[in-house]
């Protein structure tokens, strides 16, 4: 069992409430940060080499650092808008520990000097948000927030944002527009929300658990939490397991431990007498991996060494009685409806895949169509404001190359039915 | 009149309507001859204060609108407008683009079925078929596939009225509909928030 930070005694009853949080030793790295200097805070937290939970993996210590110097109003915001399909860490985190993460915003507002804070929560999650009303309330009354925290120079107001259900408000831009009030349309980048952000001032961007992470750093010491995981990829994660397993839930890892540990030590693998088919290693964005790749350790490198990537750390597992086109339509239907509509490769592209995996089912495809498809992933991705377009060529791209023969069964097979064309042999163990 | 192009009918609802052209855009409204209920006005100004920029109030102040009114109606959006200073067309754009924020009546117990790739994998799409059935045509339901609501542990699962349950099996569905017209909780040993973590060395 490797080491619990985020999750260490996660369900103990109260833990919500400032009382309990305090009693187990809570906002004492608060009280270490303040005591120490700015550029010392931040230097612990560039000393961790902790990457961003979120899903791109960005060292979070040199995101605060890129914060410019000065007396303007800077931003912190907390991304708790967690759509990734398959993601659920920040759920059950924000439930369960809300302070972890208001402390943790707390000492990453003083490291990047900001002043104002929000937390961009979804608005599916209003038992989340009902928690952290409180949370923050009990902090202001506990001084921990609001002017001169704890008699120090550093003053910081915290903001719980609602959404109200918008897959692209995960986006960071797509976020601060919707904070700022408007629809969530991404932004074009450079100038990045570091610079230019929330009202057009500096904005640190973060995931909840990145945050919670912070308290963490601080107390252990950043060299300290550097050496667990892998040397690229430091620290605990959680990782949200879903799909054909046994025991899917959340579960916090060293990074670096084996995939097939985690999928069929901790989840349980799927049902007995069914086999793994192929599996997300990082949200519903990632390219799929087949079974061969499970041997591989579950951290930033090895994933994207393996044409992949860890994203949010949500392992979706996808056994072998599910047709691998059932998921590719769903996988498009969502992205179609989540495309905010601004950049026209996404909007269109999204729209044009799904129309031709459903020519599919329909019958009408031939196999050319699937190179069809590879060429429309192909426009779509690095061409569009944000990438939630590349979100859904990425894994749909790498289904398409990695279960050919399948697809092309199944089109042979749908066009046998639907009465066009000769019918085909379906080939050996293709689904039916 | 059929915009010729869409002829063969579009997505986007009222997109092939024609605009009545004699017709001036709607401004902001005007205050003296707008009707504001005083719980809905304490609201929005409460949420306009909390932002450095009042129009961060925008989606805080549409939910307020739309749990007095029961959705995001003309009548709605104007009283939020009245007390934003805003266009109606402003806030019929943000209305718009956001799923929680429903542009039609609708019923008044709203049931997410969660129908994305880890829930679909475990039966969601049979459970949205067996709870659209249990409800029937009962117009205070307002039962809808939605898109993944961060809960795959408990898949196939459903947010009914905020409150997370699962997993779900297809029994379920009827007790789901029923607890909801009695207005019980729902499915108590089924919810999410009583729900221990799966990690075993959390415990310890």
């Amino acid at each position: 069992v490797s080491q619990k930070l985020l999750f260490d005694r996660i369900d103990e009853p109260g833990l919500a409430t400032l009382a309990v949080y305090e009693a187990r030793g809570g906002y004492a790295s608060l009280k270490r940060a303040l005591a120490m200097p700015r550029e010392a805070v931040l230097q612990e937290l560039l000393d961790s080499g902790l990457r961003g939970r979120g899903g791109a993996g960005f060292a979070m210590g040199k995101k605060a650092s890129f914060l410019p110097k000065g007396t303007m109003d800077k931003y912190l915001v907390c991304n708790a808008d967690e759509s990734e399909p398959g993601t659920f860490k920040d759920r059950e985190l924000m439930q369960k520990s809300p302070h972890m993460l208001v402390e943790g915003m707390i000492i990453a507002a003083f490291a990047a000097d900001a002043n104002r804070s929000f937390i961009y929560i979804r608005g599916e999650y209003e038992q989340q948000a009902e928690i952290l009303e409180v949370a923050i309330a009990e902090a202001e009354a506990a001084g921990y927030l609001g002017e001169r925290i704890l008699g120090s120079e550093h003053s910081l107001s915290l903001v719980l944002h609602r959404g109200a259900g918008a897959y692209i408000c995960g986006e960071e831009t797509g976020l601060l527009d919707s904070l700022e009030g408007k629809r969530g349309n991404p932004r074009l980048k450079p100038p990045f929300p570091a610079n230019q952000g929330l009202y057009q001032g500096p904005t640190l961007i973060n995931n909840v658990e990145t945050l919670a992470t912070v308290p963490h750093i601080i107390q252990m010491g950043g060299q300290e939490y550097a050496k667990l995981g892998t040397e690229t990829s430091t620290g605990t994660k959680l990782v949200s397991v879903s799909g054909n397993v046994q025991r899917p839930g959340n579960y916090e890892i060293e990074l670096g431990m084996p995939s097939r540990e985690i999928i069929f030590g901790l989840a349980g693998g799927p049902d007995p007498g069914r086999e793994v088919k192929f599996w997300f290693p990082g949200g519903s964005s990632s390219p799929v991996l087949l079974p061969q790749d499970l041997d591989l350790p579950y951290d930033f490198d090895s994933m994207a060494k393996a044409g992949s990537m860890l994203g949010s750390g949500a392992i979706i597992v996808v056994d072998d009685t599910i047709p691998v086109i059932d998921v590719a339509l769903k996988l498009a239907k969502f992205y179609r409806h989540e495309s905010c509509g601004k950049c026209t490769p996404c909007r269109e592209g999204t729209n044009w895949t799904v129309k031709m995996l459903e020519r599919i089912e329909d019958g009408e495809a031939t196999p050319m169509d699937l190179d069809i498809i590879a060429s429309v992933q192909d426009q779509i991705m690095g061409n569009c404001l944000c990438v939630l377009g590349d979100a859904m060529a990425m894994p749909l791209a790498s289904m398409v190359s990695k279960f050919r023969d399948e697809f092309e069964a199944h089109i042979e097979l749908r066009r046998s039915q639907a009465g066009l064309g000769l019918p085909v042999a379906v080939a050996a163990g293709a689904h039916a | 009149m059929t915009v010729a192009r869409f002829g063969h009918g579009s997505r986007i609802p009222g997109w092939d309507d024609a605009v009545d052209l004699t017709k001036d855009p709607a401004g902001i409204p005007d205050p003296a001859n707008t009707d504001v209920p005083e719980a809905l006005r304490s609201q929005v100004e409460a949420a306009m204060a909390k932002y450095p920029d009042f129009r961060s109030a925008a989606i805080p102040a549409l939910h307020a609108a739309q749990e007095l009114h029961g959705w995001c109606s003309p009548e709605a959006i104007e009283q939020v407008a009245c007390v934003m200073r805003l266009t109606p067309a402003y806030l019929t754009a943000v209305a718009t683009f956001y799923d929680m924020l429903e542009t039609k009546p609708v019923g008044r117990h709203t049931v997410y079925v969660c129908t994305n790739i880890s829930c679909s994998l475990r039966g969601a799409d049979e459970l949205y078929a067996a709870v659209q059935e249990a409800a029937g045509d009962d117009p205070d339901f307002n039962v809808r596939a939605f898109e993944c609501l961060g809960a795959c542990d408990i898949a196939p699962m459903a947010s009914v009225n905020g409150a997370y349950v699962g997993p779900l099996a297809l029994t379920d569905a009827q007790q789901l509909v029923e607890d909801l017209r009695a207005g019980r909780e729902v499915l108590p040993e089924k919810q999410l928030s009583r729900r221990a973590c799966a990690d075993p060395g959390a415990a310890a």
